[in-house]
């Protein structure tokens, strides 16, 4: 059984996958902080980067409910900001009547929560459509181009490589104590898990203490294989081309654009 | 299909840009001298391994066990990569862990990477390394040690990282502090327990498949700093708590304002941080938390004078 699910690559013909590695890390980026600095209520600037928004997801035939799946990922977080409608001072909009107390929600507060959830909801697509349009390897090394240090790339590397065998092994682990775990109550057609809570939580540890024993001495064997290949402790990588004149120019169009959306929100 | 083991990963948006741009800032801080340390004592091993283990944290946090119903618990990860690894290297596992969770699976926003990276790298590695050192040293080498000092550690990280991330919703003005130090406090001291509870499991299978992969990070500071650390830390987070206290006047002045005598009593010539609320910071859970913390700061700050004015007195005594 092999892992596919980890992977966020999605390749397609598209405009946004050609574009060089750093000119997309770079574009999300500054999309996502133009998103942050665009004050509370400044719907104007909102919609407009929704709009720039759209227009990526759109341009990189990654498919409208694709992006909107993924990006639903944000959402139980939502609760965390739920407070904020009641607690904002200013003129009341709804009276909600509970046992015991009323919560009154204020115009300020609503304005408050739905400018987090469009900022939440905005970012998280633009980092969608970065991920899936972007080999991984690629993205380390827009990370280095923009200045990750050295051994922080080759760490994040060497994990993504192994990541897959890694987690077909706890897969595996999952899949053995399934086998070797009773069905007890079949008869009765209720499923129940066995033993206690705390039980089961010493068995997952254990569990997790036989895959991190198991890592660490494919650990120390892939170090002595890389060592007896000439592996030195330097990480080289082979540079990629300087980024053609077109993409400089729709990186800086890109700055320049999402700039002046900002300006937008502070002016309305 | 990713299992997030627990509600911690701040999306974007929910973060101020200062409060993002900071902690970036720390972190990376954090981050480049644990780099040093990491390459005076791995060297050229490095990157292999902590790759590897890496992958193993974030394989390891997909393993789940049913807790009721249809909830299930999961690893977080950080007490056992800082027992295998030492705190520098776990803070760079538990940040690929982290970032990678933020890149390809959209679990934590990427201007919020640099807040989450703090939280579950940093914090809950310092948090798990302090904890677990100073019970292992008051258990003085007995074999109980390992396993409360695991239980404690990972307890004490999932809290203290979820008071941070509370703090850091309260600062940013996405959520009160009143509400969310108690919502994540609450919420993460259970989810702690099922972190314990796997740490103490993980390293019972360590310590009798491979005893010594524990006694690796065996001898490492001093004694003394280390519990004052501890102790610190311990202390902050209780400061944070201290919202959570009961609202009444204390005892004293209860009885004053029932005796009618409150008048009487005099102010104070000068008033740094009048009645626990620091001035200038509107919201008043948030400025009992600050006043809180730093009264904490100066206490810790007082002992530290005075042991070391004692340990001096002592030591010419001794000479």
């Amino acid at each position: 059984m092999h892992v596919h699910f980890l992977d966020a690559y999605r390749p397609r013909p598209s405009v946004v996958h050609a574009l060089d590695p750093r000119v997309k890390l770079v574009l999300a980026l500054a999309f996502i902080l133009a998103v942050a600095l665009t004050p509370i209520a400044a719907w104007p600037a909102y919609l407009l980067l929704a709009a720039l928004g759209f227009s990526a997801v759109l341009l990189s035939e990654l498919g409208v409910g694709f992006v909107l799946k993924r990006s639903a990922l944000a959402l139980p977080f939502v609760l965390a900001a739920l407070p904020v409608l009641v607690t904002a001072r200013g003129a009341a909009l709804w009276s909600i009547a509970l046992p015991g107390w009323t919560l009154v929600i204020s115009d300020a507060g609503m304005q408050r929560f739905l400018s987090i959830l469009l900022k939440s909801w905005l970012s998280v697509q633009m980092a969608v459509v970065l991920a899936a349009s972007t080999p991984f390897p690629h993205l380390l090394l827009a990370m280095r181009a923009i200045g990750i240090p050295r051994l922080i790339v080759a760490t994040f590397g060497l994990m993504w490589r192994y990541l897959f065998v890694l987690v077909d092994e706890a897969l595996r682990l999952l899949r053995a104590r399934a086998a070797r775990s009773g069905d007890p109550a079949s008869a009765a057609g209720r499923k129940r898990a066995g033993g206690s809570v705390a039980w089961r939580a010493r068995v997952v540890g254990g569990m997790a203490g036989n895959l991190l024993v198991r890592s660490f001495d494919r650990g120390e064997r892939i170090y002595a294989a890389m060592a007896a290949r000439g592996y030195d402790g330097e990480v080289r990588t082979f540079p990629l081309p300087p980024i053609p004149a077109g993409q400089r120019l729709i990186l800086a169009a890109g700055v320049v654009l999402l700039m002046l959306l900002v300006g937008v929100g502070y002016l309305s | 299909m990713h299992y997030s083991p627990a509600p911690m990963h701040i999306p974007d948006g929910f973060l101020s840009v200062v409060v993002s741009l900071l902690l970036w800032a720390v972190s990376l801080a954090v981050l480049g001298y644990a780099l040093r340390r990491i390459n005076q004592e791995l060297g050229e091993r490095q990157a292999p391994l902590m790759g590897v283990l890496a992958a193993a944290i974030f394989a390891g946090q997909m393993l789940n066990f049913t807790v009721a119903g249809g909830t299930s618990g999961h690893l977080l990860g950080a007490t056992l990569a800082t027992v295998l690894l030492g705190p520098w290297a776990a803070m760079l596992v538990m940040t690929c862990v982290v970032g990678v969770q933020a890149l390809i699976f959209q679990d934590g926003g990427l201007l919020a990477l640099g807040a989450n990276i703090f939280n579950m790298g940093i914090v809950g590695v310092l948090v798990s390394y302090f904890a677990y050192r100073t019970i292992q040293k008051l258990a003085g080498g007995r074999s109980w040690g390992v396993y409360v000092g695991g239980f404690g550690a990972a307890w004490l990280s999932v809290f203290v990282a979820a008071l941070a991330t509370a703090l850091e919703l309260a600062f940013s003005g996405t959520s009160p502090a009143n509400v969310a130090v108690p919502a994540m406090g609450a919420i993460h001291a259970l989810i702690g327990i099922g972190e314990g509870l796997i740490t103490v499991g993980a390293l019972a299978f360590l310590a009798a498949a491979r005893p010594e992969l524990l006694r690796r990070q065996a001898v490492q500071g001093a004694t003394g700093r280390i519990v004052w650390a501890v102790g610190l830390i311990i202390a902050l987070a209780l400061a944070v708590l201290s919202p959570l206290a009961s609202t009444h006047p204390d005892g004293l002045e209860w009885v004053a304002e029932q005796q009618g005598f409150i008048e009487r009593a005099q102010s104070p010539l000068f008033e740094l941080i009048p009645d626990y609320v620091f001035p200038g910071i509107s919201n008043e859970a948030l400025a009992t938390i600050v006043s809180g913390v730093i009264g904490t700061v100066v206490v810790f700050f007082v002992a530290l004078g005075i042991a070391l004015s004692r340990r001096r007195r002592a030591r010419a005594a001794a000479s």
